[in-house]
């Protein structure tokens, strides 16, 4: 699918930019039908919001919402679907690679095959794991606190849609033009302008430019939130451990993100206006673009798993009804980390040609690593230990994960030894080692808190019944799709390789194909868990906000809160808040009910990332008179945002004092 | 910075948060005063002229030296900004904007000396090379 310089007048050329017929995918007839399928998709489901006269409600409601709780269910939304779309391709590639042995080529040319793996990875870092961790983290960190919203709630909302603009950038590249084929972190000088001509990078650089604003203003915003509005009482040592995960994860994006955008922005000097930062001549270094991106990808890897060891270390203190085992040392066991995260970017590259000293500094650090994350293993099993465990779906998760991650945390310690490295570097062991701890942690550690916080957002329990399924087709999916990756990453082969000459090798890829094909089918679970939950809700339904017996602040409300989450501010005596205001017989105020001041919902961010979206399309394609117009556009918008006056309202009193009878009346009918 | 902009959210974006941490979102902080951004212009300036008199006359014969020259007053360049500008002290925020300094700097180190360490190790494997075959090398 490389595209053909065509003869165009200059007039188009200006119009258009590169942008021609030729660029659609006609004769890919898998992309075709992808398109065909995606289109008929889009329709139905853009013809059922019509039917149902529900744009008006989207609209207020949810895209102009400044509401923490709804924008992160939004990024769990934006997850999921593009969780479906990386999972798409992660099947492709299993079925091409289970084929294409001796004469038989696969079903993929290798273009194709090419742009498949780059996008799976950026998709599933990128716009599936950053939105799970965000979406998480936006949902519960201000009511684990105590407060009614996130430090700048419109920032918030502009965060998100800077996201979703980045993830719909990179939809777009599958049915106009191409994806970039260079991997998931475009390393020059294949991604120069010499070796990769086309708009592949471009869709790449862009699509990951507009993500990142979202999620770096994302990580100011909740770092913000946590340090300045915690509830009174609520000193650091008192915070809930999730909230710690987050305060140290939104430290690392607030820290590591601006090298990335810096990184990628050298790299589109040299692909735009022929600087030589990354090429191999005129004195540049492609080794730097390495060094750079890992200074941002290590940290990277810690901001996604480190608010997963939160969720796993409240959903193991509740469901073994007891508190924490070792909480102060679980906090500074994350901090050790966070701090660690950047002392170790090289073992990504220890084949690159440093000397002996800088390996070995740099293998004795990623070794260092794995001390605190041992620490936290052991305190969640101390806190099983003699604790009145409920084997519920969250916890499955959770046992899940202990057993996973222990697994890819040994295999990453052999790996961070660099004579192991030299052998094992870009083979399939290291794939299977960072599948391990990304599925075994981050995707795991994400079902759990869905299970886990869903009766919070929804008001009912998920089923119990297709959560169950859904863990075991995982869990068994995941050993039977990398442990055969192992053992060809040890017998030498490499990742990212599209045909194979040697048979001997095709039963593996045959098992880890079929693993691949049970982790779709725990995925289609947790989609007919999902579905069957609403449709059961009657029968799942929880009143008391709390189902779980949980210990902090977020159980305290009702199921769904109320949009100002706190009628008052609660006060923190000790860890585990909600757990001692139970323990005291906590009584809830019944008056004395004031007005509460309220952000206003705006339209803002959502054009602000159309706009951006547009900018990031017309940069790709050349199509310059579009990018100076939407930049023009881009700013003015963000000023004339400023002149919006009409930001805040009050509810009033009465109508709290509604909300919080209601309330009242709902947990004494509870109780009688 | 952190007055002016309470200030600005006070008046513009609303706060939803009805409650403070115990770190002063209250308490008046030094806003900085006529005198102190003039102090801090000045010397941002005289810190900036002394560098391009030092590149544009030619004036040290190593060049060397102008480099390392250069690279300590940007330095004090940011302290300039970061006293006079920015407000910052070990005190304001309750401690957090010094914590936060700390650990940024601690960052910077760790990436710059160690990116300039890797990068200059990156020949140790390499074949040992003379001048000739460096000329010919493509």
């Amino acid at each position: 699918m490389t595209i053909e310089p065509t003869e165009r007048s200059p007039l188009m050329q200006a119009i258009f930019g590169r942008l021609s017929w030729d660029v659609i995918p006609f004769h890919e007839p898998i992309l075709l039908a992808t398109f065909v399928g995606a289109a008929l998709l889009g329709v139905f489901v853009l013809v059922q919001i019509t039917r149902a006269k529900a744009w008006g409600w989207l609209w207020r409601d949810w895209f102009c919402t400044i509401d923490h709780k709804k924008i992160g269910v939004m990024y769990m939304v934006l997850g999921i679907v593009m969780l479906i779309r990386g999972f798409a391709d992660a099947i492709m590639m299993r079925l091409h690679q289970a084929l294409a042995f001796g004469d038989s080529m696969g079903y993929l040319p290798p273009h194709h095959y090419d742009q498949i793996f780059t996008a799976h990875g950026v998709i599933m870092i990128f716009f599936v794991a950053m939105p799970f961790v965000t979406g998480l983290m936006n949902y519960v960190v201000p009511l684990q606190i105590g407060a009614r919203d996130v430090a700048f709630p419109f920032l918030n909302n502009f965060s998100f849609w800077m996201t979703a603009a980045g993830a719909a950038l990179v939809m777009v590249s599958l049915f106009v033009g191409e994806f970039s084929t260079t991997g998931w972190l475009a390393y020059p000088p294949l991604s120069g302008i010499a070796y990769s001509p086309g708009v592949g990078v471009d869709y790449y650089i862009w699509s990951l430019q507009i993500a990142g604003v979202g999620t770096l203003l994302s990580g100011v915003n909740l770092l913000a939130t946590i340090i300045k509005m915690r509830a009174p009482g609520m000193t650091l040592m008192k915070m809930p451990i999730f909230t710690w995960t987050a305060l140290c994860t939104n430290v690392l994006i607030v820290a590591a993100f601006p090298v990335l955008t810096g990184v990628l922005g050298l790299l589109s000097l040299d692909r735009y206006v022929g600087t030589h930062f990354f090429t191999n001549d005129f004195g540049g270094n492609a080794m730097m673009y390495v060094n750079l991106i890992w200074i941002w990808g290590h940290p990277e890897v810690y901001i996604l798993i480190l608010p997963l060891f939160g969720v796993f270390s409240e959903v193991v203190s509740t469901f073994s009804g007891k508190r924490l085992f070792g909480y102060a040392s679980m906090v500074y066991a994350t901090v050790v980390i966070t701090i660690l995260s950047y002392l170790v970017w090289l073992h990504h590259f220890f084949t690159m040609g440093s000397g002996a000293s800088v390996n070995s500094f740099f293998g004795i650090t990623t070794m260092i690593i794995s001390i605190p994350t041992g620490a936290k293993m052991f305190n969640w099993l101390f806190t099983m230990y003699r604790g009145r465990i409920r084997f519920e779906v969250p916890m499955l998760w959770t046992m899940g994960f202990m057993f996973t991650f222990v697994i890819g945390g040994m295999t990453g310690v052999l790996l961070a030894v660099p004579p192991a490295d030299f052998v094992l570097h870009n083979s399939l062991f290291l794939i299977a080692h960072f599948h391990n701890v990304i599925i075994g942690g981050v995707i795991f550690g994400v079902f759990a808190g869905i299970n886990y916080w869903f009766p919070k957002v929804a008001g009912f329990k998920l089923d119990d019944f297709w959560g169950r399924v859904s863990f075991w087709f995982w869990q068994i999916g995941f050993l039977f799709a990398f442990m055969p990756l192992y053992v060809l990453g040890l017998m030498g082969v490499t990742r990212r390789v599209s045909h194979f000459e040697d048979m001997s090798l095709q039963p593996f890829f045959v098992v880890a194909a079929f693993g691949a094909v049970l982790i779709g089918f725990g995925i289609l679970a947790f989609l007919i868990q999902l579905y069957v939950s609403f449709k059961r809700r009657e029968a799942l339904r929880d009143d008391s906000g709390d189902p779980w017996g949980g210990r902090t602040l977020e159980w305290s409300t009702s199921s769904p809160p109320p949009a100002y989450n706190f009628a008052f501010t609660p006060r923190v005596h000790e860890l585990d808040s909600w757990h001692d205001m139970k323990a005291r017989g906590y009584e809830r105020p019944r008056d004395g009910y004031v007005d509460i001041h309220m952000p206003s919902n705006t339209s803002a961010g959502i054009i602000l990332a159309g706009i951006s979206a547009v900018l990031g399309f017309a940069l790709i394609w050349h199509i310059w008179w579009l990018a100076g117009l939407s930049f023009v556009a881009l700013i003015g918008t963000a000023i004339g945002h400023t002149f919006n006056y009409d930001r805040d309202f009050h509810i009033h009193a009465n109508e709290v004092t509604d909300i919080e009878d209601t309330r009242t009346r709902q947990l004494s009918a509870l109780r009688s | 910075m952190s007055t002016a902009m309470h200030k600005e959210n006070e008046a513009g974006s609303p706060q939803v948060h009805g409650h403070h941490d115990t770190g002063g979102h209250d308490e008046q902080e030094p806003h900085g005063s006529f005198k102190g951004y003039m102090t801090g212009f000045i010397l941002s300036v005289v810190l900036t002229a002394i560098p391009f008199w030092l590149v544009m006359g030619d004036v040290l014969p190593s060049k060397q030296a102008t480099v390392l020259i250069i690279m300590a007053l940007a330095f004090v360049q940011i302290l300039v900004h970061m006293i006079y500008f920015l407000h910052m002290n070990t005190s304001s925020e309750g401690g957090w904007n010094m914590l936060a300094l700390i650990f940024t700097a601690v960052l910077v180190v760790i990436t710059l000396s160690g990116s300039l360490w890797v990068m200059y190790h990156m020949n140790e494997n390499m074949m040992p090379m003379d001048a000739h075959e460096m000329r010919q090398a493509p």
